[in-house]
């Protein structure tokens, strides 16, 4: 399966992902500047990686979520194309309007970095099917801004159709009902702010985030 | 034409650093502090044909996050 890496000026963990992406589906993925307009013919994912673009300059995410590549990434996501947002780029694809809500500034207002336990909540989407629902995972989060807030309404419209991909099991950043990653209404864009890259080896101390890749490159073809 | 836009978080959304400002005006003796929002004041120097159609498109589609913020135009 080929796949693009979107590069933002402040993206740090963008050959995290690169390197969990070439180690799972085999192919180097295309790194794709954000000054670029079009996708690389025949990728099957986009990853919008983890860091501080823009050195998150008015709000997290908010300048990286108009450049000009994010054009692409909507039309793409549109037609079905999965869309991956880890930390960062899951504030990307927030203030994109790829999904709903927005993430804050942290309750504590402390940068928290360290792992942290999650409960798979929807085992059925691309992105989750190489994990049982209910199952207890372990995958590092760094973040000030993961804080995930919408209206009463969003959330249990949430709950409802299944798209709490992942779910806190401590606490954390104080996020509405410990969400920790949310999909679309279709299914094929899921954001989060844990880092699944950065759990696929033993030498990383485990490898809960390589089923994530590995469930995409199943569903997703190679 | 000058242009000041305040953008400040909606009723009813949490704001962590507020309550830490109100937290920390108590630490330092002032009584009676009921609360602290913290928002943003944006100042812009915009041609004078911009319309007000298109200062509210600027409004919603970056310099505020219509999910948790509000904002209010005020012309200098």
């Amino acid at each position: 399966m080929k796949t693009a890496v979107i590069v933002f000026p402040g993206s740090n963990c963008d050959r995290d992902i690169a390197v969990a992406l070439e180690q799972v589906t085999g192919v180097k993925p295309h790194m794709v500047w954000h000054r670029d307009t079009a996708l690389p013919d025949g990728v099957g994912l986009v990853a919008v990686p983890g860091g501080f673009s823009y050195g998150d300059y008015l709000r997290a995410g908010a300048m990286a979520a108009r450049s000009p590549i994010m054009g692409a990434i909507a039309n793409a996501a549109g037609k079905g194309l999965p869309v991956l947002g880890v930390c960062n780029g899951f504030q990307v694809l927030t203030e994109a309007g790829l999904l709903p809500g927005a993430l804050m500034r942290n309750a504590a207002l402390n940068f928290v970095c360290r792992d942290v336990a999650l409960t798979v909540e929807n085992a059925q989407s691309a992105f989750t099917s190489r994990y049982a629902a209910g199952e207890r995972v372990m995958f590092p989060v760094a973040h000030h801004d993961g804080n995930y807030v919408a209206d009463t309404d969003t959330l249990d419209r949430l709950e409802g159709e299944g798209r709490i991909a992942f779910r806190y099991a401590e606490p954390v950043n104080g996020s509405a009902r410990r969400i920790a990653g949310v999909l679309n209404d279709a299914g094929n864009v899921l954001g989060m702010m844990p880092h699944p890259e950065r759990k696929i080896e033993a030498a990383h101390g485990g490898d809960d985030g390589r089923r994530l890749f590995e469930g995409l490159l199943e569903t997703v073809g190679a | 034409m000058k242009l000041r836009i305040h953008v400040t978080l909606k009723a009813g959304v949490l704001d962590p650093q507020g309550k830490a400002i109100e937290h920390a005006l108590a630490g330092l003796g002032f009584a009676g502090v009921n609360g602290a929002r913290v928002g943003k004041l944006i100042e812009l120097d915009v041609a004078d044909s911009t319309t007000d159609a298109d200062i509210d498109a600027m409004c919603r589609q970056l310099l505020a996050n219509t999910v948790i913020e509000n904002y209010r135009v005020e012309r200098a």
